[in-house]
């Protein structure tokens, strides 16, 4: 386990620097100023340029302005962001928000990942079968803000159940509708991995030679046939759990929710290049982090890695 | 049964001499494709998803034939504007068709789609194949450009494109920006197929013909490959419709042209005065995405036998 | 059940019914399966009885429908079948109507189970003792955590398994093939079954295994009284362990009897082929000193030895050989985690000269490095070191244009003809791929060529057109064998023409200095038959080929057999024969 646990984070390390050095190179590598570029057609404060200008080392050759900012993301110092605000403050405030977003959405996902994948897997080739499957593959081929936009219309607008959007005061309550909108939206992966592993557990030899030792399938289902679908289905929402924390954008920028997501929403919109960037960057690098703890959390959970 | 010692012989039934060279032919020709077809021809939502992707298709050649409405043409006088004779959908915010709109926009989301499904394919099958088949180093340093592409979600790589490219907000661009990511799921699944079947005998034979290892590879370990990648290719153009949509609601997508996602950001302020406006491009990209996504789907579990047994 | 229980001992280890009542009787039973193209009749009519502490075999090919029957006695058919006629009774109750909770009574307590492959049939996330625990709690053989605990790992140590304690916390993966197998024969007659259902329990282990854990089963069996019914493939092991044989095809038993009449006086056809096919008696017959010798079955009949005397052949021994193998190494390095890796000796310095117009027989155990050489002499693999000589061109430094020119002379046909064919190419380019790739003739000229040898295998014009998936295994092997005939080459290695047949352990000759699974040292050369009688055999086969193609008909060993006999006749002129060299791997 130690070596697999080893293995992994080594793998990771030639990831991290290719991506930050490719979203280095996307935003540097154009033609022009590059500070000007990223400012798009606004002009910041003189004092907002020059921090920048400071904080990407632009006098420097190519390759050492990056591994400067390199250095600048390994001691914490992640520059300023557009309105001169220290983007780890930034951070800080808002990726709570995210958190707790991202924690109704994968709990749902996971909770409708089960429940709907045994139905479908145990009633193989049935009504319930196909209906809960084209049901979830329809809900999947809804676009996100689509989904997003027809829940804050009808729950929050028509019907008055929930708070149209969220606002400063992002409680659990108030974050549940946009959550679970997401959940439904993406659950469809789950439920199938879960269903495949059920009729694959199903027809499995393990439990036919468990039934043959005389046991009934008020155990064999939850103790051989659930217990071993339930694997892929957890790292599955837990690599949900990475691309939810990346893609949370369109969701808090409609909900009007106050997480990292809206903040890069806002830059986007007001053409905040710079701080787009650095945010990103953050993104990207806690999506690798958490897929590199998916692959720990798969070795935990399945003994054929955990014992080698 | 009654004697438990008993040698009990059942009557001879022999085939005949001539019948072990007797081979029965099936009616029907069968390979993965032919079977895979005449499964689809059988299924009620196949032709669904076909009827919906094709009206999609002609919306985007032929938008004349749908409204003589001029999409470009807005009139405040009749701003959110109920439905009249030639307008079935009334108008938007800034007196737009909002028919007219969906209409030319149908043009765009496939254009921006296809090319992103061409340059996925592009990069993707050649990566993915290429590291799947000639392995070892080829194989390490192909599979960790693949990992460094693949662990940038794409839609965060496609926003700081398109962020920075200001000034070129057009179909090519956002096709690069969505496609020069989403390859790297694509590559993988190539490498693995390409990793299965490349041990089989048959590839081994075609080598051992004397044909080269390229041309065993594109003649016989591609081809046979190909399953899975038309199905993921047939599932990323409903994504790159989707993500092609969600930059324009961002403002960073498409500048100067109609998109359904143009369409829906601008709506986005009257949701609740005009709900309409935002509805009718939504079910329009919806529908869109869906057709694709059920003709992925379908083609999946056609081309999978295990899965056509299991009905 | 105990209210028809005349005598119950207080172990449950003693017979319930009387020694001239059967433990399980079988009525006509009837299993059908659903699929695509309707019901398909798995089982057609069975019936047999089992009496207690009697080992009975079912003998029978893939197909048989012997493994259906088996899981029929427990109703653990799969969720596609169904059993739709006929009776079971168990202990003189019918349990065909029996539902969930009336079968788990009579699973495990009643009828034990060992499955035939260890590797897919333990929980792979759930410890051993876990997994032997919940058989002996599932059939109140102990209560109480402590007895319960104590109980299983009793029940592993009486299935050989050494330091069961210890061993009781691990998972499945950390114990070899054998070891599971163990455990599953522990979980098997963990609670003292009276009947013990083995399905090939020992097909999927390794030769040396088997004869030590079948031992094991009898011995285990014999000492509580057990019934046995073994399912098997292998007339002779079914002779061997079961003193009451049923074989069984197509769904049907179409003999039956105490295993020694069965074997000496075999009345059916079926059974006299399987009796000439089965792998463990035909090793026997090399010995040349087996029971089944001696329990009188004409050794003439059967003797493999004296064929291979028949078949020596005179070989021009002035000529070169047409392949030469000197010291051909080949070696892989295997990644041991992190950036260590290992050098692992596939081929270990092999040496052979395969003379013209011979076969060469390689023989080995999977993994033994059989097909690596084949696939360096084919220049497929690069050898590490040693010399390759085919046909006067060395193959180490061939030039790539030598090679080419050389594949134009040298064929393989491939073991498994399930994966040899390209699916998604027709039967017909599939035949005129070499002509193609060496340039041969025109369009129409390959088409002629590929027609004519689909004639000379004996397949229909028509199949041009179709795909590989359309065919049976035989077919398909015929396909493969008239693929290197179209480029008419003068070498010719041929592997896998025959299937691997596993010699029992008893007669398996121990590799020579080393490691079983390593080739090594110099082979002898397995002489081919003269081409001449070969072929005058062949004509007298021509007419009345009925009988020698029907004894090839059943089997997938027979099958592939009979596509060999094809390969043969698939090259009939006479002026080229005498330069082929072959190449056999089994």
């Amino acid at each position: 386990m130690t070596r697999y646990v080893l293995r992994r984070l080594l793998q990771a390390i030639p990831v991290f620097f290719g991506t930050t050095f490719l979203i280095y190179f996307m935003v540097f590598s154009m033609p022009g100023d590059p500070v000007l570029a990223l400012f798009g057609d606004r002009t910041p404060s003189d004092a907002v340029l020059q921090a920048v200008r400071e904080q990407y080392n632009l006098d420097q050759p190519f390759f050492v302005q990056y591994l400067l900012y390199l250095q600048g993301f390994f001691t914490g110092d992640m520059g300023v962001t557009f309105s001169g605000q220290s983007v780890n403050e930034v951070f800080v405030r808002a990726f709570p928000v995210t958190l707790k977003l991202v924690t109704i959405a994968v709990v749902t996902e996971f909770l409708l990942s089960v429940g709907f994948g045994l139905l479908s897997g145990l009633r193989k080739g049935k009504f319930a079968d196909h209906a809960s499957l084209v049901f979830a593959l329809v809900l999947n081929s809804v676009p996100p803000f689509v989904a997003l936009f027809v829940a804050q219309y009808f729950v929050g607008i028509k019907w008055g159940l929930a708070p149209v959007t969220v606002g400063a005061n992002a409680t659990w309550g108030a974050l549940l509708l946009p959550g679970v909108t997401i959940a439904l939206t993406i659950y469809v992966v789950g439920m199938r991995l879960m269903r495949g592993s059920v009729i694959e557990a199903r027809e499995g030899d393990y439990v036919r030679t468990a039934y043959a030792k005389g046991l009934t399938s008020k155990r064999v289902v939850p103790v051989h046939v659930a217990r071993n679908s339930l694997i892929p289905v957890i790292t599955n929402s837990a690599a949900s759990f990475g691309a939810l924390i990346a893609g949370t954008t369109v969701t808090e920028g409609i909900f009007n929710i106050p997480g990292i997501g809206k903040v890069l929403y806002d830059a986007i919109l007001r053409g905040e290049n710079s701080t787009v960037v650095s945010f990103v960057t953050i993104l990207t690098v806690m999506y690798i982090v958490v897929n590199i703890l998916v692959d720990l959390l798969y070795a935990v959970l399945d003994p054929r890695i955990r014992y080698v | 049964m009654s004697d438990r010692n008993a040698h009990y012989v059942a009557p001879v039934d022999e085939t005949q001499p001539g019948d072990v060279d007797q081979v029965k032919l099936a009616k029907r020709k069968s390979n993965m494709w032919i079977d895979a077809w005449r499964d689809l021809r059988k299924r009620p939502l196949f032709y669904v998803a076909l009827v919906l992707s094709f009206s999609v298709l002609i919306l985007a050649l032929f938008p004349e034939w749908f409204t003589n409405a001029d999409p470009s043409y807005g009139d405040l006088s009749r701003s959110n504007g109920a439905a009249t004779e030639g307008h079935p959908l009334g108008f938007t915010k800034l007196g737009y068709d909002v028919w007219a709109r969906i209409v030319y926009g149908a043009k765009t989301s496939l254009t921006v789609g296809l090319l992103v499904v061409a340059i996925t394919a592009a990069i993707g099958i050649p990566m993915g194949a290429i590291a799947g088949y000639y392995g070892g180093r080829v194989d390490s340093i192909l599979s960790r450009i693949g990992d460094v592409f693949f662990s940038i979600p794409y839609f965060l790589a496609a926003v700081v494109v398109m962020s920075v490219m200001s000034d070129w907000r057009n179909p090519l661009t956002i096709s690069f920006a969505i496609g020069g990511f989403a390859w790297a799921s694509l590559a993988r699944i190539v490498r693995a197929e390409v990793l299965r079947n490349k041990n089989l005998e048959y590839v081994m034979a075609s080598e051992a013909v004397g044909r080269s290892r390229g041309s065993t590879l594109l003649r016989h370990v591609l081809p046979n490959s190909m399953g899975p990648v038309i199905v993921a290719l047939t599932l990323s153009l409903g994504g790159a419709i989707t993500a092609e949509a969600t930059l324009s609601l961002l403002g960073i997508g498409l500048n100067g042209y109609f998109s359904w996602g143009n369409e829906i950001a601008q709506a986005q302020q009257t949701l609740r005065t005009n709900p309409s406006a935002l509805f009718w491009p939504s079910l329009a990209l919806t529908l869109t995405v869906l057709a694709f996504t059920f003709l992925g789907e379908l083609i999946r579990d056609a081309l999978d036998p295990k899965a056509r047994a299991r009905r | 059940m105990t209210e028809t229980t005349p005598v119950t001992d207080t172990n449950g280890a003693a017979p319930v019914v009387g020694e001239d009542q059967p433990l399980i009787s079988v009525h006509d039973l009837e299993v059908g399966f659903q699929t695509q193209n309707g019901i398909v009749n798995a089982v057609r009519g069975v019936s047999f009885d089992i009496y207690p502490g009697e080992t009975v075999a079912i003998v029978g090919e893939s197909g048989s429908g012997k493994s259906t029957t088996a899981t029929a006695l427990m109703k653990l058919l799969p969720g596609n079948g169904d059993i739709t006629g006929g009776k079971v009774l168990v202990e003189g109750t019918d349990i065909v109507d029996h539902d969930e909770k009336q079968m788990a009574a009579i699973r495990g307590g009643v009828i034990g189970y060992v499955p035939q492959d260890p590797m897919s049939n333990l929980n792979p996330v759930w410890s051993v003792g876990f997994q032997v625990r919940e058989a002996i709690r599932a059939n109140g053989v102990a209560t109480g955590k402590k007895e319960i605990e104590a109980r299983a790992v009793e029940v592993l140590q009486q299935a050989g398994l050494a330091d069961a304690e210890r061993r009781m916390s691990q998972f499945p993966h950390q114990f070899s093939g054998g070891m599971r197998q163990r455990v599953l024969i522990g979980i098997g007659l963990g609670a003292d079954p009276k009947l013990l259902i083995a399905d090939e329990p020992t097909s999927a282990l390794d030769v040396t295994v088997q004869k030590v854990i079948l031992d094991h089963i009898e011995s285990l069996t014999h000492e509580k009284g057990t019934a046995v019914l073994l399912i098997t493939h292998d007339l002779g092991l079914a002779a061997e362990r079961a003193s009451k044989v049923i074989v069984m095809h197509q769904g049907r038993i179409v003999e039956s009897g105490p295993s020694r009449d069965l074997l000496t006086n075999p009345q059916h056809p079926y059974t006299q082929r399987l009796i000439a096919a089965a792998p463990s008696l035909a090793s026997r017959r090399i010995e040349s000193s087996s029971a089944v010798a001696e329990a009188g079955v004409g050794a003439d009949k059967f003797d493999v030895a004296q064929m291979a005397e028949q078949r020596a052949e005179k070989v021009d021994q002035d000529a070169a050989p047409i392949i030469s193998v000197k010291n051909l190494t080949k070696e892989f390095q295997i990644r041991k985690g992190g950036f260590k890796s290992e050098t692992f000796r596939a081929v270990d310095e092999i040496s052979f000269d395969i003379p013209k117009g011979t076969t060469l027989a390689l023989v080995g155990e999977s993994g033994s490095g059989k097909s690596t050489a084949a696939k360096m002499i084919l220049g497929l693999e690069v050898p590490t070191a040693g010399d390759i000589v085919v046909g006067g061109t060395n193959m180490t430094n061939v030039s790539r244009k030598d090679l080419f020119n050389l594949r134009a002379r040298m064929q393989p046909v491939f073991q498994d003809p399930y994966s040899s064919l390209d699916p998604q190419r027709s039967i017909g380019a599939t035949i005129a791929e070499p002509m193609k790739v060496h340039k041969v003739g025109d369009k129409a000229a390959r088409r002629a060529r590929v027609l004519e040898l689909l004639d000379q295998v004996s397949l229909p014009e028509e199949l041009a057109g179709r795909y590989p998936n359309e065919l049976s295994g035989g077919q398909r092997q015929r396909v493969a064998i008239a693929r290197p005939g179209a480029q008419a080459g003068r070498g010719r290695a041929r592997r896998g023409g025959l299937r691997a047949r596993r010699a029992r352990p008893g007669a398996d000759p121990p590799a020579p200095g080393g490691p079983a699974g390593r080739a090594r040292a110099e082979l002898p050369v397995h002489h081919a038959r003269p081409r001449g009688g070969a072929r005058h055999r062949r004509q007298r086969r021509g007419d009345g080929a009925g009988q020698d193609r029907r004894v090839r008909h059943h089997g997938r060993d027979l099958r592939v057999r009979e596509a060999a006999v094809h390969a043969a006749s698939a090259r009939r002129d006479p002026g080229r024969r005498d330069r082929v060299g072959r190449l056999t791997l089994s």
